[in-house]
């Protein structure tokens, strides 16, 4: 028998079959539905006349279009009526075929990718879709998540499949102790400065190295959330024993003797030492320095002890060039000298509890300084807004002045009010700053929730690792 | 003799970017219908026009970027996209395919696709080719922007011929597939329902903590 990676296994394990012109047809474990990718899709069903395939394989929640602030009106408190309509036409498809859904409500409610591993609705081994292109965050648990697009959301919910070209393999090995406040979104963020926000395309990557084992399951998220960024559909982790505590006892996962037996299963799940990748790439950890997009792709990332580079530099030098034009930025300028207007701590990529209290600690006695507008902080899910309200992190972030609000996506893409103004330059812990993503005009400067909160109280960007 | 389909052939337009997301193909405030058409006013809207965008402004009073390629009277009706390396990356919204489709473009060629996007185009109908840096080079070389001129394009036999000269393209059989035949994936996929009911049911024995 020849040796397989994490990937290789998963694939096998839910390959159905093999279509005549070579496509494969891979079963669905999870499926994660939101407001926006999905209305088409169950019209196509209606057109059929056909039903979800598996409804128990189903879970439902608004997230993209919600606003964040006076949430009590539930759907009638949306105020922009073209959103309105997106959320009551998922509650009415959740209602024509009973799927499981969290309302806006419901303190369940969340940013999918943030309420999926919450619930334990996440498991290793898992195929995990969802009409969202971050669903490879799911892949922190040693899942295969990918994200699809709204033609795929239909044909997974009618078959239960998706129809699938195996990926090539390809792993990142991370060694070593990162430096002090340096976080797995650095991590992340440093890796795409490396291969390349196309580098990763066609592949499967699978993080590992010891880095990656000592990162929590937050970290995990955080680091898998962004491989779509480097263009791989799906990344993931090795499911241990930080998998395991971690889902052990959640609402969705199983439990007694059945988690007993999943768990030896899932200690399978793991790379064999001699199984070969398509490609690999070494990083070591004490060379990630916190990190800092300048530009409108996310590989336009430097550390924060570095200055911006010269367009002529890169092969792309005149998508450089515009990129600096539209951020309003000067090559050989120095990141720590980018004052800021706004500062933004949420997103799927950085909304879990651990991202809100490493955050809180920094700002602890701290007041925003007054060059900022506005600071958002938006937790992830209305179940990580009770907790940190239990940890007293709600007071620390408004004493300094940050805005605490309800869970969704907000201020990420903007699709609800929280949007920045034309010009706005914005420190976010987010995962995009294409251009225009956070508001018409905007300027996105992607950090981790340290580097966002030490750059609220100076006003401008400084290496978290010198705030006291 | 060439044999040509017509369909995926057509006046030319080369957009000069890379990386170019689906945030910028269509902006996120017009994700909110709930219907697949009428996108195409939409298509690029930050760079087409000059003034924010919003679902209630009708195009005719949106102040126009004539800037923009795709502003250029001669380009208007232009079918086929040339565009430089991971084309459509970004966020998974179909609706970027669905408003380049009504918009008019039936095919999109570029040196290399963001996997989701790529996936999307064949779906709905739209031909996305890749092409080798050098060849798109060659393209963007030859396109004159007071002229339009056209490629034809013949799926069946992977050649893209311009000028006289043509290049060879690769596309697996069954995207072709789904083109030239306008095929149902979810009808030819429901007809192995015996098989993936088959394979649930050996699953769920294996794996009985992931059905209710
Ligand atoms: S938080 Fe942002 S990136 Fe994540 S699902 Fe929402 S919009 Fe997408």
């Amino acid at each position: 028998m020849s040796s397989k990676t994490l990937y290789d296994k998963l694939w096998e394990a839910h390959h159905v079959a093999k279509k005549d012109d070579g496509s494969s047809l891979i079963y669905i474990d999870r499926h994660l539905i939101h407001e926006v990718t999905s209305p088409q899709a169950f019209d196509g069903l209606r057109e059929r006349s056909i039903k979800p395939w598996r409804i128990d394989s189903i879970i439902a929640t608004p997230d993209h279009n919600v606003p964040t602030e006076n949430r009590s009106d539930g759907v009638k408190g949306i105020n922009d009526p073209i959103s309105k309509l997106q959320v009551v036409t998922l509650e009415k498809n959740v209602r024509e075929y009973d799927l499981e859904y969290f309302n806006l409500n419901d303190s369940r409610q969340g940013i999918v990718h943030v309420i999926g591993p919450e619930q334990g609705l996440t498991l290793p081994g898992m195929t995990v879709v969802c009409g969202d292109s971050h669903t490879s965050t799911h892949g922190a648990f040693g899942a295969l998540a990918m994200g699809i697009g709204t033609s795929e959301v239909e044909h997974v919910l009618a078959t239960q499949c998706l129809i699938s070209n195996k990926q090539k393999n390809m792993r990142i090995n991370v060694k070593g102790n990162l430096p002090e406040r340096v976080s797995a979104k650095d991590v992340t963020m440093f890796i795409i400065g490396k291969i390349g926000t196309a580098g990763g395309t066609g592949y499967n990557i699978e993080y590992a190295g010891d880095t990656i084992e000592s990162l929590s399951m937050e970290g995990r998220m955080t680091l898998c959330n962004m491989a779509i960024e480097a263009g791989a559909r799906s990344g993931m982790v090795a499911p241990d024993e930080t998998t395991f505590s971690y889902i052990e006892n959640k609402p969705f996962c199983p439990s007694g003797e059945i988690f007993k037996k999943a768990k030896e299963y899932w200690k399978s799940l793991k790379s064999d030492d001699d199984a070969l990748f398509d490609i690999e790439h070494d990083y070591s950890a004490s060379e990630i320095l916190p990190q800092v997009t300048w530009g409108t792709s996310p590989e336009m990332v430097t550390s924060i002890n570095e200055k911006i580079p010269n367009p002529l530099e890169f092969k792309n030098a005149e998508n450089y060039q515009d990129a600096l034009i539209y951020m309003g930025l000067k090559s050989g300028m120095k990141l720590t000298d980018i004052f800021l207007d706004q500062v933004f701590i949420g997103s799927c990529t950085n909304s879990r509890i651990e991202d809100l209290r490493i955050a809180a600690e920094i700002l602890k006695g701290n007041k925003i300084s007054k060059r900022i507008k506005r600071a958002l902080v938006v937790p992830g899910s209305g179940l990580v807004k009770k907790q940190a309200e239990e940890e007293g992190l709600d007071e620390i972030f408004i004493d300094a002045g940050f805005s605490w609000r309800d869970a969704g996506c907000s201020m990420c893409l903007g699709m609800n009010p929280d949007q920045l103004g034309q010009e706005d330059r914005c420190a976010s812990t987010s995962n995009r700053n294409f251009e225009g993503r956070q508001g018409y005009k905007g300027r996105t400067h992607l950090v981790s929730p340290a580097m966002a909160a030490a750059a609220a109280i100076e006003g401008k960007f400084v290496d978290v690792r010198e705030v006291k | 003799m060439k044999q040509i389909s017509n369909e995926f052939s057509g006046t030319y337009v080369c957009l000069d970017k890379s990386n170019v997301d689906t945030d910028q193909i269509i902006p996120k405030q017009f994700l909110k219908s709930i219907k697949k058409t009428g996108f195409g006013e939409n298509l690029f809207d930050a760079w087409r026009y000059l003034d924010e965008g919003t679902l209630e402004k009708k195009s005719s009073k949106r102040i126009v970027n004539d800037k923009f390629i795709l502003n250029n009277k001669i380009f208007l009706d232009s079918s086929i996209l040339v565009a430089r390396e991971n084309f459509g990356c970004g966020s998974s919204r179909e609706h970027a395919v669905w408003a380049l489709k009504d918009f008019g473009i039936k095919t999109v060629i570029a040196e290399s696709f963001a996997d989701i996007f790529y996936n999307n185009c064949f779906k709905n109908g739209l031909l996305a080719i890749i092409l080798d840096a050098d060849i798109i080079e060659g393209i963007f070389k030859n396109f004159d922007i007071n002229e339009a001129n056209s490629l034809e394009v013949d799926l069946i036999n992977q050649k893209i011929y311009l000028k006289n000269k043509y290049v060879n393209f690769k596309i697996d059989d069954y995207k072709k597939n789904c083109l030239l035949e306008g095929l149902d994936e979810i009808g030819s996929s429901l007809k192995l329902s015996n098989q993936i009911k088959l394979f649930e049911r050996n699953y769920k024995k294996k794996n009985p903590w992931l059905f209710k």
